[in-house]
C-alpha cells in the first residue's frame, strides 16, 4: 500500500531522515517510534505530500507522492503534529469546510459529518468556536477532520499528545476500531501507545530505521535480557553466592537489604527459566520466598537499547 | 473551481465573523467621507474626483491590512500544512483568498457610491468619468490585494506582512514621481510600471485597454509570486 524507498531529507546542514526504507501493508496499524527529533514528523510530512524528499521515493498504491500528489492526497487523512486548527471557526463550519475541500459530494457531506461527530463524540460542542474547546475536544476535531472523507490511509502525528488518560484510552480505542479497515500510521514517543494500539512498530533514531517488525518479533529479537526479581527472608550470609551458583544465572545483584529482607535481581541466560531453581534453592536453604517475578524484555528496553547514545 | 469556492466562502466568513471586515469598511468610509465632504462644498462642483484622488492613498495602507493575515497566519498556526495536504492546488488556495479579499474591498468601494449619488443629486455628475473611476479603483485594488497577498505569503508574521506590503505598493505607486530624474527611455519604463500613472489615466475617464492589461498582469504576476512563495516549502 505504502512503499518508502531510500528516503532522505536534508534541511540545510542537518539530515532529518537518512535513507530509510519500509513498506506498509493494507490494514496495518504501524507505530512510528523514536525519540524527539528522530525524523518521524519529517517522514510523515513527506508521506502526506507536504514537502518533497531530498532523495528517494514514496509511493502510495503505486503512485509517487511527487508525480501524483493530488491523487495521493485524496487517499490520505492527516492529523499533523500540534493539531493546527482555525480557532475562530465553529466546529461544524470547520468540518463542512474540510468535507468540501476533501471533495465529498454535497449530498453526502451531512451524513459523513454526522458519522464523524458520532464517532468522535463532538455533538456537545458542534456550535462552539474551536478556540474555546479544551485540548481533548480539539484533538477530536483534528481526528474528525482527518477521517471525514473516509480515507484509506490515516497518518496521525502524535494523536494522543496532551490528552488526559481517559481521553487517551478513548482515542486509542478509536484508532484500533479504524485500523480494522484502514491503514494507519501513527507516530509517538510513548511506548505504551504502540503496545496498546499497533500491530507493528518501526523504531527510528537519528533519521535511520533501527528496528522494524511486529511487537512480538521486536521483543523476541532482543530477548536474552530476561530478568528475575526476588525478595526473600534469609540470613545475611551466603545468599548472593548461592544464587550465583544457579545454572543460567548470569549476573546477580542485591537491590536492597534490610534486617533479614533482601531483594535480588538476576539476569538470566537465554533459554533458561530460573524460577524453579530459585524456588528449590529457597526450600533447601529454608529461605522464605516472598516475591518472585520474571520480567521479559519490554518494548521500553528495546527502545532504550536502540536509541540511546 | 469547487475548491476555490470553498476557500472563498471560508475566508469571507472569517472576515465578517471577526471584526476585520467592519473595522476596515468603517474606517475606510470615515476617511474617504471626510475627504469627500471637506472638499466637495469648497469646490462647488458635482464631482467625485477628489475621492478618487485620495482613495488610492488610503488603499496603500488599508489593502495590506486586509491581506496581511491571509497566508501569514496560516503559516504561523500551522493550518497551512492541513490546507496544502488537502487535494487542492496551491493556486486554488491563493485564488480563493484573493477573491474573498477582493469581495471585501468591493463592498467597501460600493459604499462610496453614496458620495457619487450625493454629488449626482446636487449637480450634474459626469457619470462616464465616475464609472471609469470605479473601474479604475477595482483594478487598482485588485493589484494592491495581490501584492498584499504576496507579502503575506512570504512571512509568518502579520506585522511584517503588512510592512512589506505597504513598502512594495508604495514603491510601485510613486514610481512615476522619480521620472524627472531619469533619462528618457528609463523614465517611460518607470512611468509604465507605476501603479499611480495608470490609475490617473483611467480616473480621467478614459478606460484604455493598456491600463486594464497593466493592472490585470500586475495582479496575475503578484498572485503567481504568491503561489511560488507558498510552494517554497518544496524547494
Amino acid at each position: 500500500m505504502i512503499s518508502v524507498r531510500n528516503l532522505s531529507k536534508h534541511y540545510d546542514e542537518t539530515i532529518a531522515v537518512n535513507d530509510i526504507t519500509f513498506e506498509v501493508k493494507q490494514g496495518e496499524i504501524l507505530g512510528f517510534l523514536g525519540p524527539n527529533g528522530a525524523g518521524k514528523t519529517t517522514t510523515m510530512k513527506i508521506l502526506t505530500c507536504f514537502m518533497p524528499p531530498t532523495a528517494g521515493s514514496v509511493t502510495v498504491d503505486g503512485m509517487d507522492v511527487m508525480d501524483h500528489s493530488l491523487a495521493v492526497r485524496r487517499k490520505i487523512g492527516y492529523l499533523p503534529e500540534q493539531n493546527p486548527l482555525y480557532h475562530d471557526m465553529i466546529v461544524l463550519d470547520y468540518l463542512r469546510f474540510v468535507a468540501e475541500l476533501r471533495g465529498i459530494p454535497a449530498d453526502q457531506q451531512n451524513a459523513r459529518i454526522k458519522r464523524m461527530v458520532e464517532v468522535t463524540g463532538l455533538k456537545a460542542v458542534l456550535g462552539k468556536p474551536i478556540g474555546e474547546l479544551s485540548k481533548g475536544y480539539r484533538q477530536r476535531v483534528g481526528l474528525a477532520q482527518a477521517m471525514v472523507h473516509n480515507p484509506e490511509i490515516l497518518i496521525l502525528d502524535e494523536p494522543t499528545s496532551g490528552l488526559d488518560p481517559n481521553q487517551i484510552v478513548e482515542i486509542r480505542h478509536l484508532i484500533q476500531e479504524l485500523g480494522k479497515e484502514k491503514t494507519v500510521i501513527l507516530s509517538t514517543h510513548i511506548l505504551s501507545e504502540v503496545q496498546a494500539t499497533c500491530n507493528r512498530a518501526i523504531i527510528i533514531n537519528q533519521g535511520k530505521v533501527v528496528a522494524d517488525g511486529s511487537l512480538h518479533d521486536l521483543q523476541a529479537a532482543f530477548h536474552g535480557q530476561e530478568k528475575i526479581t526476588l525478595e526473600v527472608k534469609a540470613p545475611k550470609n551466603g545468599c548472593l553466592e548461592k544464587l550465583r551458583a544457579l545454572p543460567g544465572a548470569q549476573q546477580v545483584r542485591e537491590l536492597t537489604s534490610s534486617n533479614d529482607l533482601r531483594r535480588f535481581q538476576i539476569e538470566v541466560e537465554k533459554g533458561h527459566d530460573l524460577r524453579e531453581g530459585v524456588f528449590d534453592l529457597s526450600v533447601r536453604e529454608g529461605w522464605k520466598l516472598l516475591e518472585l517475578t520474571r520480567q521479559s524484555t519490554s518494548l521500553e528496553d528495546v527502545f532504550r537499547q536502540l536509541t540511546k547514545g | 473551481m469547487r475548491n476555490i469556492l470553498s476557500i472563498y466562502k471560508k475566508e469571507l466568513r472569517s472576515y465578517f465573523n471577526s471584526a476585520v471586515a467592519y473595522i476596515v469598511i468603517t474606517v475606510f468610509l470615515l476617511i474617504a467621507g471626510w475627504f469627500f465632504s471637506s472638499q466637495f462644498f469648497l469646490m462647488g462642483q458635482a464631482t467625485v474626483r477628489t475621492v478618487f484622488a485620495i482613495i488610492p492613498w488610503i488603499f496603500i495602507v488599508f489593502v495590506p491590512a486586509i491581506t496581511m493575515r491571509t497566508i501569514a497566519e496560516e503559516k504561523k498556526t500551522g493550518t497551512i500544512e492541513l490546507l496544502v495536504t488537502m487535494p487542492t492546488r496551491d493556486l486554488d488556495i491563493v485564488l480563493g483568498k484573493f477573491l474573498a479579499a477582493l469581495t471585501l474591498l468591493g463592498i467597501a468601494i460600493a459604499f462610496t457610491l453614496a458620495y457619487a449619488l450625493t454629488a449626482g443629486m446636487l449637480g450634474n455628475l459626469d457619470t462616464g468619468a465616475t464609472f471609469a473611476g470605479y473601474v479604475g479603483l477595482i483594478l487598482l485594488g485588485a493589484a494592491f490585494l495581490a501584492i498584499g497577498l504576496f507579502a503575506s505569503s512570504m512571512t509568518e508574521n502579520q506585522i511584517v506582512a503588512l510592512i512589506i506590503g505597504v513598502v512594495i505598493i508604495f514603491a510601485l505607486f510613486i514610481l512615476d514621481w522619480v521620472t524627472i530624474f531619469l533619462p528618457g527611455p528609463l523614465a517611460s519604463i518607470f512611468e509604465f510600471l507605476s501603479l499611480n500613472y495608470h490609475f490617473n489615466s483611467i480616473a480621467r475617464g478614459v478606460i484604455d485597454s493598456r491600463d486594464v492589461i497593466y493592472y490585470l498582469s500586475m495582479t496575475g504576476f503578484a498572485l503567481a509570486l504568491s503561489v511560488r512563495a507558498l510552494e517554497s516549502r518544496k524547494w
